[in-house]
C-alpha cells in the first residue's frame, strides 16, 4: 500500500469543495445541513490521512472530536430546522432572512 | 474588645451590602431591623471598645489594627489599618451612637416613603465610610472614607430625586466639596513626595524634623489640607452648599449635615495638627475663617424662615466655632464642642423633622406656632437642645463647650481680642436666632394643626439626645467651677494641651459673665421681638440688607458670576473648535462605513457562506503568494 | 490494495456529487450515506480501522437516522418548485466557480509539499484510546460538555411552542 499522501488529501479537498458547492447552491436548509456534514467529514478525512502518513494516532483522535462536534451540531441544527418549519411553514433559508442579521 | 475594632466598621458595610442586594425583596420591617441593627451593634461594640481602651490604657497609647496590605506600588504601600486613639474614639462614639439613634428615628420617619431600603442602604454605607475616615491610619484610607461620605451625602441629599431641585442641590454639594477635595488630594501628593509614605503617624513624627516652622512647603501643605477641610465642613469660602443640602430628609440633615460628616474637616485638622503648628500663618487663617464664618452664618440664620435652613446656617456657624478653637490651638475644646454640638444639633434636626413631619412638609416657621401644647415632648427636647445651642449659662452642655472656646479665643497664646469679640458677637446672634426659631415655632397662636404625633420610635432617640445635650457638659467644667477635666484630660493623651496666658480665676469669671450675658441678652431680644407676636403666616417681607443676609451674603450670586458664567461662556465658544471637527469627521466616517457594512448584513445565510468561501480563497492566496 | 483506494475514492466523489445535484431529499440522503461508507473504506485502507468503524456507526448510522426522522417529520410540499429551480444552470455557475478556485488552490498547495506514503502501518484503537485519555484528556472533557450542551439545546429548541417569558420577545413574536 503506497498511495501518496497527496492523493488522500486531494480526495478530502474534492469532497470539501463538493460540499461547499452544495452549501452555496441549495436554498433548502436540509440540503445545506447535509453539505456541511460532507465538509466536516472531508476535514476529518484530511486529519486521518495526515495521521496515517506519519503513523500517529493524533489524526484519529482529532477525527473523533470532529465527530462529536458534528453530532452536537446536527442535533441542534435539526431542532432549529423543526422550529423554523413551524414558524415559516417552509425549509427555504431565504424565508428566514426576515430576521435581518 | 479592641480586637473587634474591624467589626465596628464592617457591620454597617455589611448592612449596606445586604440592603443593596436584597433590599427590594425584604419587607420594611426587615430592612429597618437590618439598617438600625447593624449600626446599633456597632455602637455597642464601640462603647465596649471604648471602655476597654480607657480602662486598661491609662497612658492613652494608640491601638493599631492592621487588617491587610491595601496597595503596594511604587513605594506607596498603605495598609487597611485602623488606628484607635482618644480623638478617633470620641469620633466613632459620636458617629455610631448618634448614628444609631438617628437610624432608629428614621425607621419611623421614613416608613411611608418610597425607597425605604435604599435610604437605609445609603445611611449604613455612610456610617461605614465615616468610620473608615476617622479610624484610618493613613491618609489614603482617610481619603477613601472622605470621598465615600461625600458620595453618600450626594446620594442622600438627592434622595427624593423626582424633584429636580433636590438633584440640583445634591450636585451643588458634590461639586463644591469637590473643590476642597481636590486641594486635599494635591496636599496628599505633596506629603507623599516629601515623606514617601501616607501613614499619619510617620508623617506627623517626621514633619517637624523635615520642615522648619513657617517654611513655604509646610504652609502650602497646611493650606491645601485646610482647603479640603473648609470644603467638607462648609466654611468660608466653600460654605454655600450646606443650606441647599437641606433638600434631603431630616434624619440625613441630622446625621450627615450636622453631627458627623461636616465635622470631618475639624477631624482632619485636629488629626494633622502638627502640620498646622508648623505653619502658624495657616493656623491663624483657620481661626480667622472660623470667626468670619460663624458671624456670616449667624447673620444668615437670623433672616431665614425655613426652619431647616436656620439650623443649616447655625451648623455652619457652630463649625466656625470649632475652627476658631482649632485655630487658636484649643484642640480639645474643638473636639469637645464637636461632641456636644453633635448631640444638640442632631436633636434639633430630629425635632425640626418631627415638626415638619406632623405638619405635612411645612418648612416655614411663620406658618407654625403654638406647637408647645400639641407636641409637648418635641417642644421640651427642642427647648433643651436650643438652650444648648444658645449656650445658656450653667444649665446646658453647649455653654461649657462654647464658653471654653470663647475663653480660649482670648486667653490661648494664639488668641486675640478680635477673635474673642467675634466669638462673643456670634454667641449673642446664636441665642437670638435660636430663640427666634423656638418662639416662632412653639409659641404664639396655632397656625397649623398637627396631623399626627411622633411615635415612640421617634421620641426615644430625641429623649436620649436631650439627656446628653443637657448632661454631657458636666464632664468638662472650667477651672473656677469645679475644674473637671475628664474630657480634655482624655483628649490630651493624643493632642497637645492648649498653651494659655495665665490670667487667674477672677478674670475668667468676668469673661464667663460676659459670655453668659451675651447669650441671655440674645434670648431677651428674641423674646422682645418674637414672643407671641402676631406675624402673618407667610414668607416675611425683607428689606435689601435682610435679603442680602437671607441669601447667605450673596455668595452664590458672586460665584455664579465669577466662575460659572465665564466657564459656561468659554465652553460655549469652544463648542465647535477644530478638534471637534476632527472627531465629528471620525464619527461621520464611521457612520458611512456602517451604512456600507450593514448592507452586507442582509440575513441571507447563503450569502454569508459565499463570503466565507471567498475569504478562505483570499486567505490561501495571501499565505502562498506573498 | 492501491486499486481499492482509488475505487473507494471514486465512489465517494461520485456519490457526493450525486447528493449535491439530486432533486429529491431522500435520494440525496441515501447518496450521502453511500459517500460516508466509501470514505469509511478509504479510512480502513489507509490504516485507521477504528475511525472507519466509527464513521459507519456514528455518521452513517446515528446522525443520518436523525436526518431521516426530520425529513419524515417535515412533510415537504414545495418539491416541484425546487426541482424547477435546480434545473437552471445559472445558479450553479457562481458556487461552482468558487469551489473550483478553492480546489485549485488547495491542489497547488498540496503538490508543493514533499510526498509521504500513507498506511505504512495500521494505527490500532489501543493507541487512539491511550492518546485520548492522556494527552487530549482536557479536549475529551470539552467534547463532553459540547455534547451535553447539544443535547440540552436540541431538547429546548425541539419543544413545542411555549409562552415567551421576556416581554420584548413577546412583542416581536406577535409581529412575525
Amino acid at each position: 500500500m503506497n498511495v501518496p499522501m497527496e492523493q488522500g488529501i486531494l480526495l478530502a479537498a474534492i469532497l470539501f469543495c463538493l460540499g461547499l458547492t452544495g452549501l452555496l447552491v441549495h436554498r433548502n436548509i436540509i440540503y445545506m445541513l447535509m453539505s456541511v456534514e460532507v465538509m466536516l467529514n472531508a476535514a476529518g478525512l484530511a486529519f486521518i490521512v495526515a495521521g496515517s502518513a506519519w503513523g500517529e494516532a493524533d489524526g484519529q483522535v482529532m477525527f473523533i472530536f470532529i465527530l462529536a462536534m458534528a453530532a452536537a451540531e446536527v442535533s441542534v441544527g435539526l431542532a432549529l430546522i423543526i422550529q423554523m418549519f413551524k414558524k415559516f411553514r417552509s425549509v427555504d433559508i431565504n424565508k428566514a432572512s426576515t430576521m435581518n442579521g | 474588645m479592641k480586637e473587634l475594632l474591624w467589626l465596628i466598621v464592617a457591620l454597617p458595610f455589611s448592612g449596606a451590602l445586604i440592603l443593596a442586594l436584597a433590599g427590594r425583596k425584604l419587607s420594611r420591617l426587615t430592612c429597618s431591623i437590618i439598617g438600625v441593627g447593624t449600626v446599633s451593634l456597632s455602637a455597642g461594640l464601640t462603647i465596649l471598645a471604648g471602655l476597654d481602651f480607657m480602662g486598661n490604657n491609662p497612658t492613652g497609647k494608640p491601638y493599631l489594627q492592621v487588617l491587610w496590605r491595601w496597595i503596594d506600588v511604587g513605594g506607596l504601600s498603605p495598609d487597611i489599618a485602623f488606628h484607635l486613639d482618644a480623638v478617633s474614639l470620641t469620633f466613632i462614639f459620636v458617629i455610631t451612637f448618634v448614628g444609631a439613634l438617628i437610624h432608629l428615628y428614621s425607621a419611623q420617619f421614613m416608613w411611608k416613603e418610597d425607597g425605604f431600603s435604599r435610604f437605609f442602604t445609603y445611611m449604613n454605607l455612610f456610617i461605614g465610610f465615616m468610620l473608615v475616615l476617622v479610624l484610618a491610619d493613613n491618609l489614603l484610607l482617610l481619603y477613601l472614607g472622605w470621598e465615600g461620605v461625600g458620595l453618600c451625602s450626594y446620594l442622600l441629599i438627592g434622595f427624593w430625586y423626582k424633584n429636580p431641585d433636590n438633584g440640583y442641590a445634591a450636585r451643588k454639594a458634590f461639586i463644591v466639596t469637590r473643590v476642597g477635595d481636590t486641594a486635599l488630594a494635591i496636599g496628599l501628593f505633596i506629603l507623599f513626595m516629601t515623606f514617601h509614605s501616607l501613614n499619619i503617624r510617620e508623617i506627623l513624627n517626621a514633619a517637624p524634623g523635615t520642615w522648619g516652622i513657617g517654611s513655604g512647603i509646610a504652609v502650602a501643605v497646611a493650606l491645601l489640607l485646610l482647603g479640603g477641610a473648609v470644603g467638607k465642613s462648609a466654611q468660608l469660602p466653600l460654605q454655600t452648599w450646606l443650606p441647599d443640602a437641606m433638600a434631603g430628609p431630616s434624619p440625613v440633615s441630622a446625621l450627615i449635615h450636622a453631627a458627623t460628616m461636616v465635622t470631618a474637616g475639624v477631624y482632619l485638622i485636629a488629626r494633622t495638627h502638627v502640620l498646622f503648628e508648623l505653619a502658624p500663618i495657616v493656623q491663624t487663617t483657620v481661626a480667622v475663617i472660623g470667626a468670619a464664618t460663624l458671624l456670616i452664618a449667624g447673620f444668615s440664620a437670623l433672616n431665614q424662615h425655613d426652619i431647616k435652613r436656620v439650623l443649616a446656617y447655625s451648623t455652619i456657624s457652630q463649625i466656625g466655632y470649632m475652627f476658631l478653637a482649632l485655630g487658636v490651638g484649643a484642640w480639645s475644646a474643638a473636639i469637645f464642642h464637636f461632641m456636644i454640638h453633635a448631640f444638640f444639633k442632631a436633636l434639633l434636626f430630629l425635632g425640626a423633622g418631627a415638626v415638619i413631619w406632623v405638619l405635612n412638609d411645612e418648612h416655614n416657621m411663620f406658618k407654625m406656632g403654638g406647637l408647645r401644647k400639641k407636641l409637648p415632648v418635641v417642644f421640651w427636647t427642642f427647648l433643651i437642645a436650643s438652650g444648648s445651642l444658645a449656650a445658656l449659662p450653667l444649665i446646658t452642655a453647649g455653654y461649657f463647650s462654647k464658653d471654653k472656646i470663647i475663653w480660649l479665643a482670648y486667653v490661648g497664646d494664639k488668641g486675640s481680642v478680635v477673635l474673642w469679640l467675634a466669638a462673643l458677637i456670634g454667641a449673642f446672634i446664636t441665642a437670638l436666632y435660636t430663640f427666634r426659631m423656638v418662639f416662632l415655632t412653639f409659641f404664639g397662636t396655632t397656625k397649623a394643626e398637627p396631623s399626627a404625633r411622633p411615635g415612640t420610635g421617634m421620641v426615644i432617640p430625641m429623649l436620649i439626645l436631650a439627656f446628653f445635650s443637657f448632661a454631657a457638659g458636666y464632664i468638662e467644667l472650667p477651672e473656677n467651677m469645679g475644674h473637671v477635666v475628664l474630657f480634655s484630660g482624655f483628649i490630651e493623651k493624643t493632642l497637645p494641651a492648649t498653651a494659655t496666658i495665665h490670667l487667674g480665676n477672677s478674670t475668667e469669671l468676668v469673661f464667663q459673665l460676659i459670655a453668659g450675658l451675651a447669650a441671655i441678652s440674645g434670648l431677651f431680644v428674641a423674646y422682645k421681638y418674637y414672643f407671641n407676636k402676631p406675624y402673618p403666616a407667610a414668607v416675611p417681607e425683607r428689606n435689601a440688607l435682610q435679603n442680602f443676609f437671607f441669601n447667605g451674603w450673596d455668595f452664590d450670586f458672586v460665584y455664579d458670576k465669577m466662575i460659572v458664567t465665564p466657564i459656561v461662556f468659554l465652553s460655549r465658544i469652544d463648542k465647535d473648535d477644530f478638534v471637534d471637527l476632527f472627531y465629528k469627521g471620525l464619527a461621520s466616517l464611521a457612520r458611512a462605513l456602517n451604512i456600507v457594512l450593514s448592507a452586507s448584513q442582509n440575513g441571507r445565510v447563503r450569502w454569508y457562506a459565499m463570503v466565507i468561501a471567498i475569504g478562505a480563497i483570499l486567505t490561501l492566496t495571501l499565505i502562498f503568494y506573498p | 490494495m492501491n486499486i481499492l483506494f482509488y475505487i473507494a475514492a471514486t465512489a465517494a466523489i461520485v456519490s457526493t456529487l450525486m447528493m449535491v445535484i439530486s432533486k429529491n431529499v431522500v435520494h440525496s440522503l441515501l447518496f450521502l450515506i453511500v459517500s460516508l461508507f466509501s470514505v469509511s473504506v478509504v479510512m480502513f485502507i489507509i490504516g485507521a480501522p477504528f475511525v472507519a468503524a466509527l464513521e459507519v456507526i456514528i455518521y452513517a448510522g446515528a446522525i443520518m437516522v436523525l436526518f431521516v426522522f426530520v425529513i419524515m417529520m417535515l412533510n415537504l410540499s414545495d418539491e416541484e418548485k425546487r426541482k424547477k429551480r435546480l434545473m437552471k444552470s445559472k445558479i450553479w455557475i457562481g458556487p461552482s466557480a468558487i469551489s473550483l478556485i478553492l480546489l485549485a488552490e488547495m491542489v497547488y498547495v498540496l503538490t508543493a509539499q514533499p510526498g509521504y506514503a500513507m498506511g505504512q502501518e495500521v494505527v490500532l484503537p489501543v493507541a487512539v484510546g491511550e492518546l485520548m485519555f492522556t494527552k487530549y484528556i482536557v479536549v475529551v472533557e470539552l467534547a463532553a460538555f459540547l455534547l451535553i450542551a447539544g443535547i440540552i439545546g436540541a431538547y429546548h429548541l425541539g419543544q413545542k411552542e411555549k409562552t415567551v417569558h421576556h416581554r420584548y420577545l413577546k412583542n416581536k413574536n406577535q409581529e412575525l
